[in-house]
């Protein structure tokens, strides 16, 4: 081998530890050059996104289902980790733990029946979890302030060390939006990400091969669902007060464009999805007053021209189109 | 191996399989055979859970596999191809392959998301097997590409590796050269007699009477989903009643 194919083949080998490590490099020098506060909150957003869109991602993307109802894991993520420490005074770390378990819970209870439902009917039954769980916040004053909200969420600590200004929920939230990517990255090069990829695929053949297809979809619904109510602990602590509006069925439908932007099953699509849809209102003025309706354009058609998703569609193309060129080259 | 008793299946009313019997012996070629409709595949689809039977028994080995989940029923070490391949289109050759190793890549969520050094090492075990596997059926050349631009030839051999690649105690092919040209029908044969050879029990079905009489060791009839014959390829060729039914036929459609 020439020096150069040692390089490219270490580069293919490794790809995904230099991605991770190229990532980490420029969120950890990020803070340096960039200062204003206001551009470190919209980033800091995307991170809280981007844990939510990685677990989602695996659920639509992987497992391919639909849930129309992540919002309600996020709300209750934001809601319990309020609630817990506010009104019960739990110390906030263990709290966030606690409630992930819990809304681990909710998901178990809330999947069973619904993943026997396939397409439609799962994207309506999610739909319907998210209204239910938005209904409460809004009804339950006493427990979630209504309509006007929960003020008053401590930060997060660590030792003495506050997270209390936007550089350092920066290294907070980025190190949590990381960790969500390596472990969906880990999970989804494993045997068992083979299998959802192949549930994804055909539900027969999966079945056929030895995976227990009700029993993964559970598992990763449940999954997606704890991502989710992390973010929403995050969210919680790093704003200090939550209300209902940010988990609507519009934040929900939010999700899965997001998803469905970055690409089917690709975990990095997640990260760009995420950035993509925080961004695009601030970058263009139009989409600050017809933000719904705008995304709700560019979720059908992408879905009617690239049905993986913009980011997976296109890159499928190219590839499909490069190997099939080399294939001709080859043969003749 | 395989013991059938009285399998019937019923779609809303009409009989697709009726009362069908017969074992499928270790270490055996046994080819399945019938005109279009007979209940071939429906049959298969029953063995590996997709399908309920109406009534009767399937037994392998000392399981009673009616009623059992379609997976549990391939971690007894059953695996299949279909008639209309279900290949991963997303994926590579090599994954798709992999795929078929599933029952022993572990299956919990939680360990995987670590990537524990024990299960690095597993996934590269697997790995090799599955390259191991794609280098039997002549497909090494392949493995990074996706499946979704192969040939239709090149997609069913995939299938079969995936099939073969866990060495499973009993493979079920529906119509694996179907479709094929000659050339490519001649290497899966090859393929399927090196199988035999090494002592794969198979359940064959299959439409090309020449590679049936050539490989099976028992030859089974159905006809409107009876069991209408069972013999050697022999004495199945010379049975009056699969000349009418079958053989028939064909030549005189040839
Ligand atoms: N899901 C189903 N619902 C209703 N009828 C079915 C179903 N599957 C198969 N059948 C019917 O059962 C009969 C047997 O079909 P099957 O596919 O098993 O035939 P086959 O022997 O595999 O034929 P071929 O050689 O064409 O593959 C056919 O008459 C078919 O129409
Ligand atoms: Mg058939």
């Amino acid at each position: 081998m020439t020096r150069k194919q040692k390089i490219l083949y270490f580069i293919t080998l490794h790809h995904t530890g230099l991605t991770v490590s190229t990532l980490s490099l420029v969120l950890v020098l990020y803070p340096l050059f960039e200062d204003n506060p206001y551009t470190l909150g919209l980033t800091n957003l995307i991170a809280i996104y981007v844990i939510i869109v990685v677990g989602l991602n695996l659920f639509i993307g992987y497992a391919g289902q639909i849930s129309l109802g992540h919002a309600a894991f996020f709300g209750l993520g934001a809601y319990g980790s309020a609630i817990a420490t506010v009104t019960f005074g739990l110390p906030a770390w263990p709290a966030m733990a606690g409630v992930a378990a819990l809304v681990a819970l909710v998901a178990l209870v809330v999947g069973v029946p619904t993943l026997r439902l396939s397409g439609h009917y799962l994207a309506m039954a999610t739909l319907g979890c998210n209204i239910v769980v938005h209904t409460i916040m809004l009804q339950w004053d006493q427990v979630t302030g209504g309509p006007s909200g929960f003020p008053g969420i401590p930060s997060l600590s660590i030792g003495g060390f506050v997270f209390d200004d936007e550089v350092r929920l920066h290294y907070l939230l980025w190190s949590f939006a990381l960790l969500a990517l390596l472990l969906a990255l880990n999970l989804v090069r494993s045997g068992v990400g083979r299998g959802l990829a192949a549930l994804a695929g055909d539900e027969t053949a999966a079945a056929a091969l030895g995976v227990d297809t009700r029993r993964a979809k559970i598992k990763v619904f449940v999954l997606s669902a704890v991502f989710a109510s992390v973010a929403g602990s995050l969210f919680a602590h790093c704003y200090g007060f939550v209300s209902p509006d940010s988990f609507d069925i519009f934040a929900s439908t939010d999700m899965a464009i997001m998803v469905v932007v970055g690409g089917m099953g690709s975990i990095w699509g997640s990260v760009i999805g995420a950035g993509l849809l925080t961004l695009l209102p601030e970058w263009i003025d139009v989409f600050e007053n017809y933000k719904d309706l705008i995304h709700g354009l560019i979720l059908v058609l992408i879905l009617m021209f690239l049905p993986q998703g913009l980011m997976t569609g296109l890159y499928e193309k190219i590839r499909d189109k490069v190997t099939l060129k080399r294939q001709k080259n080859a043969a003749s | 191996m395989l013991h059938l008793d009285k399998v019937s299946k019923h779609f809303g009313g009409l009989p697709a399989l009726d009362q069908v019997s017969f074992s499928v012996p270790r270490g055996q070629v046994t080819a399945l055979i019938g005109p279009n409709g007979a209940g071939k595949s429906t049959l298969i689809n029953c063995m590996t859970g997709v399908l309920e039977p109406t009534s009767g028994s399937i037994r392998f080995i000392d399981q009673q596999l009616v009623g059992q989940a379609a997976h549990t029923i391939a971690r007894l070490g059953i695996a299949r191809t279909f008639q209309n391949l279900k290949l991963f289109p997303r994926l590579s050759v090599l994954d798709n392959v992999l795929t078929g190793l599933n029952c022993e890549a572990g299956a919990s969520m939680t360990l995987a998301m670590l990537r524990l050094p024990y299960l690095r090492h597993r996934e590269r075990r697997l790995k090799l097997r599955a390259l191991e596997a794609l280098d039997r059926f002549g497909l090494a050349d392949k493995s990074r590409v996706p499946v979704e631009v192969l040939a239709y030839g090149d997609k069913k051999r995939v299938e079969l590796a995936r099939a073969c690649v866990a060495e499973p105690l009993l493979v079920l092919l529906d119509e694996p050269v179907a479709g094929l040209n000659s050339e490519e029908t001649a290497a899966v044969g090859e393929q399927l007699k090196r199988l035999r050879t090494a002592g794969q029990t198979l359940l064959l079905v299959e439409h090309d009477m020449e590679l049936v009489m050539e490989i099976a060791d028992q030859v089974v009839v159905l006809d409107s989903g009876r069991c209408i014959a069972r013999g050697t390829p022999n004495e199945v060729r010379n049975n009056p009643l699969v000349l009418e039914a079958y053989l028939g036929q064909m030549e005189a459609t040839a």
